[in-house]
């Protein structure tokens, strides 16, 4: 049994080395890009059973995704990163279902390598994919509450000054400043719960993949013939449930970033 | 005790400890939204989707534990 927590490294391009779960996420991009641009080419007023298909699995996900932003405008702006980022984990996760690719080995310098791996247990990949949505969720803050308040969510020194500036009329509340510091130890939080949001966003993803992986391998090893099967099952479902927690937090991520501050 | 076999206790202990929490967690979700279902089975289509995400949400601390024992595994 080899288990290794990085990617094996295929070939070379030049000083840059093209791992195994990179070139798969190459392949699968191209794949979803054509079946797309087919689609694409081929809509028609009365829809064929493939765009039927199509139409439902965007209509569900559309209307999901309505209902938890609660606003058509916005939600035409969110939807497309969200519904990409499930699409692509999707059909990462599901890409390792398919049988005989495990069979695929290349020789290499450091030894015998598979040409395939689960891309998703790939932390630089998911680390990736986390840091957009973590830009974007920042990107949106900015834009939504301007660059002033959005670091003054962040350093809220608003109750303090206004202590400070009671308190040079003659009015002494100390009330006042106690609760200027509570928001600004809540604000400084914040900043922590940001950073935090990346690790567990993306360790959530490649726990759960990687640990699927080390599963299956475990149980093929312990007994090679039907038992690892409920435990596949298993893997099935987990790979559609995470591929849909990711994007599900991506789209409440940025619906909260996106919502203005009412409290004054 | 070498370090070797440290190693193995450590990832052992660590997931076995880190997984109690999450596995309560989740028993609670599911439960909750189960009863929901049963007072109101036509909101199931809405209750479902959100019972998976806090599920995933109360499921990350054990994989974090996980994390942590394949580290202490292979890279450390």
């Amino acid at each position: 049994m080899n288990i290794s927590l990085a990617p094996e490294i295929l070939f070379y391009i030049g000083k840059f080395g093209v791992s195994n779960a990179m070139l798969w996420s190459f392949v699968l991009s191209l794949v979803i890009l054509i079946f797309t641009f087919f689609i694409r080419r081929n809509l028609k007023p009365v829809p064929g059973r493939i765009q039927a298909a199509v139409e439902i699995f965007f209509e569900g996900a559309y209307d999901f995704t309505r209902s938890v932003v609660g606003d058509d405008r916005k939600t035409k702006k969110i939807f497309p990163l969200v519904f990409t980022l499930f699409i692509f984990i999707l059909a990462a996760n599901m890409a390792t279902f398919i049988p005989g690719q495990s069979a695929l080995t290349l020789q290499t310098e450091d030894g015998v390598v598979p040409v395939f791996r689960a891309i998703m247990s790939d932390y630089g990949l998911v680390f990736l994919l986390t840091i957009i949505v973590v830009i974007s969720t920042q990107i949106v803050a900015i834009a939504i509450n301007g660059p002033f308040g959005y670091v003054g969510k962040y350093f809220n020194v608003k109750g303090i000054a206004s202590f400070f500036k009671l308190a040079v009329k003659g009015e002494f509340k100390p009330g006042l400043l106690a609760q200027g510091f509570l928001d600004l130890f809540l604000g400084l939080m914040d900043v922590v719960g940001e950073i935090a949001k990346i690790v567990s966003l993306s360790f959530r993803l490649f726990g759960n993949m990687f640990a699927g992986e080390v599963l299956t391998a475990v149980m093929m090893f312990l007994a090679p013939f039907f038992v690892p099967l409920p435990f596949m099952f298993l893997g099935i479902l987990t790979a559609v449930v995470q591929a849909f927690v990711f994007s599900v937090l991506t789209l409440i991520f940025i619906t909260m970033a996106s919502e203005t501050q009412a409290v004054e | 005790m070498d370090v070797e076999s440290a190693k193995v206790i450590a990832a052992g202990i660590a997931v076995g400890l880190g997984a109690i929490g999450p596995a309560i967690g989740e028993g609670v979700i599911a439960g909750m939204a189960l009863s929901a279902i049963g007072r109101n089975p036509e909101a199931s289509n809405k209750i479902m989707p959100f019972m998976f995400a806090t599920m995933a949400v109360a499921e990350s601390t054990a994989i974090y534990a996980l994390v942590v024992a394949l580290l202490i595994l292979f890279v450390v």
